[in-house]
């Protein structure tokens, strides 16, 4: 499975390109970041509890649940986020050494 | 005399139609939407550039759908329309806002309050793993990206959504697994007289289920969900479930659109100190509120979903109900005639609604018999058996002492989605009714607040 | 008024009127004297200054003379586990204090505290420049100087007064919760307390430990106190990876930089200070102001700048009691035998809470307590309006 979303219909749109955890992705003009992640990908982070991946879950920007990180540690809530051509996404959370950004 | 200062938050049904009262009556309202574009969640529009029509788009509510965005459209100039900003928090009469990370405050005299819905949800083991989405979610990613959720998905939950995302999603060519639905088709008929208050809506819903099973789809009603079974690395993998006659399924697939009709977010009423009260029909809280839309705070009003969940139809009139109700309360005129026919209007769209929490109830028996490890808050992770412990072991038998000690709820999304569920877990531990759970407490900000906001310096 | 039927009096030794931490742990501690001991709380124990705080187990900063009754508490830190049966998230992980380079005579009065407090028993070390730094890479260029105490820490504080009310309860005390006091008089030799359901608690001693609410019973009692309701200003940011263990807080003069912070070792951060909110005790309500949450945000920045890229996810607040000296008043009555007080922490009670319960119910066990609390008597509001 080399995504988890799967496109219906409106291919025929402008590709732009993002990059994820360093490898490029494509990604259509009008998608937002997390279809953009989920049709070539097949999750967005993981639970900061140890229960596992996590994929978004609401897509109307309710439940939080599909928040990643650009390169430079701002946070993006995916399902309201539009993607722009070259933004660099991670899905690791960047914090594991945030105390030394100051 | 100054015109009054009414802020209208949201751009759904119910606050365009709010928004074009208040223009008619030659107000200029401000409008806050969190959306990009307007049109709410159940009319969302598509991004530019994407050419589907709105027939593909919105089906037998197209022309609906078309009317409140030409509205929307028209109005435009009249109001003061602010788009990607958030109300994160009331306090007096002022709104406050975040829009990226710069803060406003707006003071009002009349503030209505139309902010929609979002699903309500029943947790199943499983529910967190990668590929469970909710239902409204699901629909989301058909209408606005053009996607399906999964490459096979199941659609479990029940209420008239249910049914009309897996035919969405039929006829956009997405490969519907199965459609289980917790209620039974007796209470259907039992609800018809009620439904009846809206045939058009009813007889749209039974073409819907017929569709889906004459395309061959597996239609369950009366089903008990089990599990949705995966792996945390990869995700949703299929569905567990129970017959009406006690028969165990598994379903495979690799996404599971999760729903059990819709709840009001009521969280903007709540820090605006409106009133609630139990509703035993639906087994929640809701915003006290008059015919009209008055709530229980003068100068705050409550329309559509955001309420009472009666339907995009019936969010437009309450739009209109509750500008009109603002215009009276601030001495301007207000046409009697349209006040009396809104008003009859929705005692029509009331009795539907109820015929719908009777033919597709609220699941509450699930959460008695969620199993100990099954997650309840998605957020924080933690598991029925943990807020279990919280009720018997530390005597937490209200909504928010639970949350206090368990953390249920305490998560990024406010308890949105495990709220409703949680507070039925704690009944059935503690041997209460859910009523005498009481309600989570709205706490701003009502989304994630970035640390970096910063008041817009004039 | 007629006569209570002696079925609707309950009798107990000592009648509690509060359950914050300080009512819950005297009760616990109580029971440990064999004696007994009735609680009543108007709503649920441990919901307003106890349980909404920002749950500093702090020494450092305290008045000197306040620093036996800390230490007496922090004894009963360190057991707390097993006193209590259960985790309250204490942990000993220090607690650093800095001034900006702006405020340098802050650096100074860091010093003098410091030197003056070794010898009552709280260690602190100085910190600057570069070793500064190197142990809390966190901190943001403003920052001049610190003061670290090893032994501080933090815990969660909505788990210590439940806790210790269950733990009370187990040991035999009887803890009314929903329980509205409306009226408390001395009656012959004992007190008599009526809450709204019509029940009726007597006993010969009465604690008072209401917390915003005490000046409401002590005016009863002919002592009335300057006691103002305000609420905390509570932020807390979504979980990130445990990186920072020890609580960190500003030294200034000015209200509006005294921000503080800890992370929790889920990992989210609690962000505290810079303003209060207002409160309503007699609607037992208090509201988050919006302001006071930018305000908060914006000095929280200057303590530790990468805390701009985090998510505030909730705000909270209480209702605490805040007397003008900023000191509670606790110990006995001046004026009624048998009346003891122990309320108006002035947002800074979490601490010494357990060592509060503890003298409080070593002084109505034995008339007497080893640790100094004659700062905090009620007699100084004395002629007070």
């Amino acid at each position: 499975m080399t995504g988890r979303f799967v496109r219906l219909a409106e291919t025929g749109r402008a590709e732009l390109t993002i990059h994820v955890d360093g490898a490029p992705i494509r990604a259509l003009a009008g998608d937002t970041l997390m279809v953009a992640l989920l049709t070539a990908g097949t999750h967005l982070r993981a639970s900061e509890f140890g229960d596992g991946r996590r994929a978004g879950f609401c897509l109307m920007g309710a439940c939080q649940d599909c928040w990643v990180w650009t390169e430079d540690g701002e946070r993006l809530r995916a399902c309201s986020t539009q993607p722009v051509d070259g933004m660099r996404i991670s899905t690791r959370q960047p914090e594991a050494t945030w105390p030394n950004l100051a | 005399m100054a015109q009054p200062r009414v802020i209208v938050v949201g751009a759904g049904p119910a606050g365009t139609r709010c928004a074009e009262t208040l223009v008619a009556a030659g107000l200029r309202p401000v409008v806050i939407d969190e959306g990009r574009r307007d049109g709410g969640q159940i009319y969302r529009r598509q991004p530019e550039g994407f050419t589907r029509p709105y027939r593909a788009l919105y089906g037998t509510e197209a022309g609906r759908a078309a009317a409140v965005h030409e509205t929307f459209d028209r109005l435009k100039e009249k109001i003061d329309y602010r788009p990607e900003t958030l109300v994160w928090n009331i306090a007096g009469d002022e709104v406050h806002t975040v829009s990226g990370t710069t803060a406003r405050s707006l003071a009002f005299d009349a503030l209505i309050l139309c902010t929609g819905a979002t699903d309500r949800l029943m947790p199943v083991k499983g529910w967190h793993l990668a590929g469970a989405y909710s239902l409204g979610g699901a629909q989301v990613a058909l209408k606005s990206q053009a996607c399906s959720i999964g490459h096979r998905v199941v659609f479990l939950g029940s209420g008239p959504l249910l049914y009309l995302v897996a035919s969405q999603y039929l006829k956009a060519g997405a490969t519907v697994a199965a459609v289980l639905d917790t209620s039974p088709f007796s209470l259907r008929v039992g609800a018809l007289p009620k439904l009846a208050a809206q045939p058009g809506v009813l007889w749209n819903g039974l073409m819907l289920a017929l569709a889906l099973k004459r395309a061959g789809v597996a239609v369950h009603t009366g089903v008990t969900p089990l599990e949705i079974e995966g792996t945390p690395e990869d995700g949703v993998t299929g569905v567990v479930f129970q017959d009406i006659r006690g028969r165990r399924h598994q379903v495979a697939c690799d996404a599971a659109a999760l729903g059990y009709h819709l709840r009001p977010e009521t969280q903007l009423a709540d820090l605006a100190r409106c009133g609630f009260a139990f509703d035993e029909r639906t087994r929640q809280w809701l915003p006290i509120r008059d015919e009209d839309g008055r709530s229980s705070v003068p100068g705050v009003y409550l329309a559509g979903d955001g309420a009472h969940i009666l339907g995009a139809r019936a969010a437009e009139d309450a739009g209109r109900l509750a500008a009109l109700a603002a215009l009276k309360d601030t001495g301007l005129p207000v046409d009697a005639g349209e006040l009396a026919r809104l008003r009859q209007g929705m005692a029509g769209y009331a009795r539907f609604a109820q015929g719908l929490a009777e033919a597709f109830p609220w699941p509450a028996e699930q959460a008695a018999r969620l199993p100990d490890d099954a997650i309840v808050c998605r957020c924080e992770a933690i598991s029925a058996g943990e807020l279990r412990r919280v009720v018997r072991d530390m005597d937490a038998r209200e909504a928010n002492r639970a949350k206090a000690f368990s953390r249920v709820g305490m998560g990024r999304c406010q308890g949105r989605y495990c709220g409703h569920a949680g507070a039925e877990v704690i009944a059935a531990a503690a041997g209460v009714p859910v009523r005498e759970v009481g309600r989570l407490r709205g706490q701003a900000p009502v989304k994630p607040l970035p640390a970096a906001i910063e008041e817009e310096t004039p | 008024m007629t006569a209570p039927t002696t079925s609707r009096v309950q009798a107990s030794d000592v009648l509690i009127i509060g359950g914050g931490i300080m009512g819950c742990s005297t009760a616990l501690f109580l029971r440990q004297r064999g004696v007994s001991v009735t609680l009543l709380e108007t709503d649920l124990v441990g919901r307003q200054a106890s349980g909404t705080n920002f749950g500093n187990v702090r020494r450092q900063g305290r008045p000197l003379y306040q620093l036996p009754l800390a230490n007496r508490a922090i004894d009963i830190w360190r057991r707390m586990d097993a006193l209590l049966d259960e985790d309250v998230e204490y942990r000993q992980r220090g607690h650093i204090r800095v001034c900006y380079r702006d405020r340098p005579e802050m650096a100074e009065r860091m010093e003098t505290y410091a030197a003056e407090a070794r010898p009552a028993g709280l260690d602190l070390e100085l910190i600057s420049g570069n070793a500064l730094r190197d142990r809390f890479p966190f901190l943001g260029p403003e920052v001049l100087a610190g003061s670290y105490s090893a032994q501080d820490g933090h815990a969660n504080p909505r788990l210590v007064a439940p806790a210790f009310a269950r733990a009370a309860r187990r040991a035999g005390a009887a803890i009314q919760e929903n329980t509205r006091v409306t009226h408390a008089a001395k009656v012959g030799e004992d007190f008599e307390v009526e809450s709204q359901d019509g029940r009726v608690f007597r006993a010969p001693i009465l604690l008072v430990t209401a917390g915003a609410w005490g000046n409401q019973l002590s005016a009863q009692f002919g002592e009335p106190v300057p006691v103002t309701a305000r609420g905390p200003t509570m932020s807390v940011t979504e979980p990130v990876p445990y990186a920072i263990p020890p609580s960190v807080g500003v030294m200034t003069p000015d209200e509006v930089e005294t921000v503080y912070f800890r992370q929790v070792e889920r990992g989210n951060l609690v962000i505290g200070g810079s303003t209060r909110g207002p409160a309503h005790p007699e609607l037992y309500r208090s509201y988050v102001m919006p302001r006071n949450t930018l305000s908060q945000l914006r000095q929280i920045q200057r303590l530790a700048p990468a805390l701009r890229r985090l998510n505030i996810i909730r705000v909270w607040t209480g209702i605490e009691g805040y007397l003008p000296d900023s000191l509670p008043v606790m110990g006995p009555s001046g004026r009624v035998s048998g009346l003891h007080y122990a309320f108006g922490f002035s947002g800074s009670g979490f601490q010494i809470g357990p060592g509060v319960g503890d003298v409080m119910a070593e002084l109505i066990a034995t008339g007497a307590t080893t640790t100094p609390i004659d700062a905090y008597t009620i007699n100084r509001f004395q002629g007070d309006d």
